[in-house]
């Protein structure tokens, strides 16, 4: 083997050795504390407890179910807000007076939490699906907006310039210039939307759904199952973990291709 | 002439202050034509160029191309620019279509066809799938020299194209920019602020000077086609050059050696 593939092999060796101490720390203390406290265990779950629930939700096949219900509520809450906040925001940012007009009032909606409308939500569109659906379409709606306005706003003159030169029409130019132009900062707002849209899906399905992640967190604090709560918190987790890296993957492959990438 | 540039003056509003960044240009340019619009920074070149190329027009006076005002840019003219302008989101082979993508008349086929022509000229047909940014700031100015050949415009505006090179690369492309045009004579306005890419490429070198811009001379530089950056006479029009820019007063406009 060349020196260069022991050194790369050494290096990621090295990388995977702190996330391994790292998380054996973080149950030592976990299991030191169950082990030596007096809180009842129904109450306060030892790690191996946890694995013991997690093994349970696994085997009796439930987990899946949940795990479905929460992806297809978040994707399409989250498909949306992001299809319409980059159209929109792309339009309000092209025409600035437009977003003059519309901004005073976005920036007293965009710092109301998504849960404060779920009265409404509920109201609206009763419980099932939906209250998940529009409190993630509500979490990530505003930032997507607020950076595809921006990114529109901060287009490099020389784009524009080079688009009136050669005649690029007047709708043309959205798909020609001004998405492409705006997109590596309509990405990075799409990542960070995609963070807090996830938070709130436990919340919107701890109050209007009788599934999913969100709703399992409820039923196993009924059941009084801490250690099914916690490896449900756990999956949660994982799965808002995955999804960041996925999109990190996809912002990196892109910034690559648009030639911005970062050292 | 061609291109009458009469009585333009451009006044800028900044921080509340009234800004005269040209004043009253007086200019005509005959067709096929190579003109250096030279001076120092913040002399209005750029200023002047956008007038012309229609990007943005004078606060008075006018620019006429051929008979008719210019109020906005054209398809028949092309500008290049210093930082090349050329979209990162697409090929090189894609940036080059850009020129005819708004042309009806052209298929996509055809389009191609022309773009790979121009991609060769300029010597780079062997990166018709690379990035931009894969690209040295030498071949991305040649993308951009592709592009603009590929609108088969009259008039190509180009705002210190080479100033981001370094100099060994910018003496290839004033070259290459010199057989260009040698092969299908299109009107060319140059800024520039190195005296001897002017006197090396221009017909004419239109000298400005700073607060407020205006051209302080005109001249002609008669050295023929075939020019060598090491001869007499061509270091004898570089010293003109100097002087003029150091004399008090407007320098007879028109003068030619
Ligand atoms: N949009 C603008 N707003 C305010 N002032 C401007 C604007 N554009 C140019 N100016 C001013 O007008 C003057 C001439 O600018 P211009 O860009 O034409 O100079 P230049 O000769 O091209 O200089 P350089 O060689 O640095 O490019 C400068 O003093 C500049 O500050
Ligand atoms: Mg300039």
């Amino acid at each position: 083997m060349s020196n260069k593939a022991v050194r790369y092999l050494w290096k990621k060796a090295r990388a995977l050795g702190w996330v391994a101490l790292s998380f054996l720390i973080f149950l030592t203390v976990w299991g030191l504390a169950s082990y030596f406290s007096n809180v009842n265990a129904a109450l306060f779950p030892s790690p191996l407890g946890a694995l013991h629930g997690f093994l349970e939700v696994l085997a009796d096949g439930s987990l899946y179910g949940h795990i479905a219900a929460s992806m297809f509520r978040f994707w399409s809450g989250f498909a949306v807000a992001v299809v319409l906040a980059v159209v929109s925001g792309a339009v309000f940012g092209w025409y600035v007076p437009l977003f003059r007009l519309a901004n005073p009032v976005v920036q007293l909606l965009r710092p109301i939490s998504p849960i404060a409308w779920m009265p409404f939500i509920v109201l609206m569109f009763g419980i099932g699906d939906m209250p998940a659906i529009v409190t993630i379409f509500i979490a990530a709606f505003f930032p997507v907006f607020l950076s595809a306005v921006s990114g529109v706003m901060n287009i490099p003159e020389i784009y524009l310039k080079v688009a009136r030169n050669f005649g690029v029409g007047r709708f043309e130019i959205f798909w020609k210039i001004i998405f492409p132009a705006a997109f590596p900062q309509i990405m990075s707002g799409i990542h960070l939307a995609l963070g807090s849209a996830w938070v709130f899906l436990v919340c919107g399905e701890m109050i209007g759904a009788q599934s999913g992640l969100g709703y399992l967190i409820i039923d196993a604090r009924n059941n009084l199952r801490s250690d099914i709560l916690v490896a449900d918190i756990t999956v949660i987790g994982l799965i808002g973990f995955l999804l960041d890296a996925l999109l990190k993957f996809a912002e990196g492959r892109m910034l690559k291709r648009w030639g911005l990438e970062k050292e | 002439m061609y291109i009458d540039i009469t009585n333009v003056n451009k006044q800028f509003t900044h921080k509340g202050k009234l800004f005269t960044a040209l004043e009253n240009v007086n200019l005509s340019i005959d067709r096929g034509e190579f003109i250096c619009l030279l001076g120092p920074s913040g002399c209005g070149k750029s200023t002047l160029l956008n007038a012309i190329a229609g990007f943005d027009p004078p606060s008075s006076g006018t620019v006429v191309i051929d008979g008719c005002e210019v109020r906005k840019p054209s398809s028949r003219n092309v500008t290049i620019f210093q930082n090349y302008g050329l979209l990162p989101w697409r090929n090189v082979l894609r940036n080059v279509e850009l020129a005819l993508e708004s042309r009806k008349d052209i298929t996509r086929a055809k389009r191609e066809e022309i773009a790979r022509k121009n991609l060769d000229l300029v010597g780079l047909s062997g990166f018709a799938d690379a990035s931009p940014h894969q690209l040295s700031g030498g071949m991305q100015q040649r993308v951009a020299i592709a592009r603009a050949l590929t609108a088969d415009p009259e008039i190509i505006f180009m705002d210190e194209p080479f100033g981001a090179l370094d100099a060994i690369t910018r003496m290839k492309l004033q070259d290459d920019i010199r057989a260009i045009r040698k092969e299908n004579r299109k009107t060319i306005i140059f800024v520039t602020h190195d005296i001897e890419e002017a006197v090396y490429l221009a017909d004419r070198v239109v000298v400005m000077t700073p607060n407020p811009g205006k051209v302080k001379s005109v001249i002609k530089v008669e050295l023929g086609p075939s020019r060598n950056r090491t001869g007499q006479d061509f270091f004898m029009l570089r010293q003109k050059i100097l002087e003029i820019f150091s004399m008090k007063h407007d320098y007879p406009i028109e003068y030619s050696i």
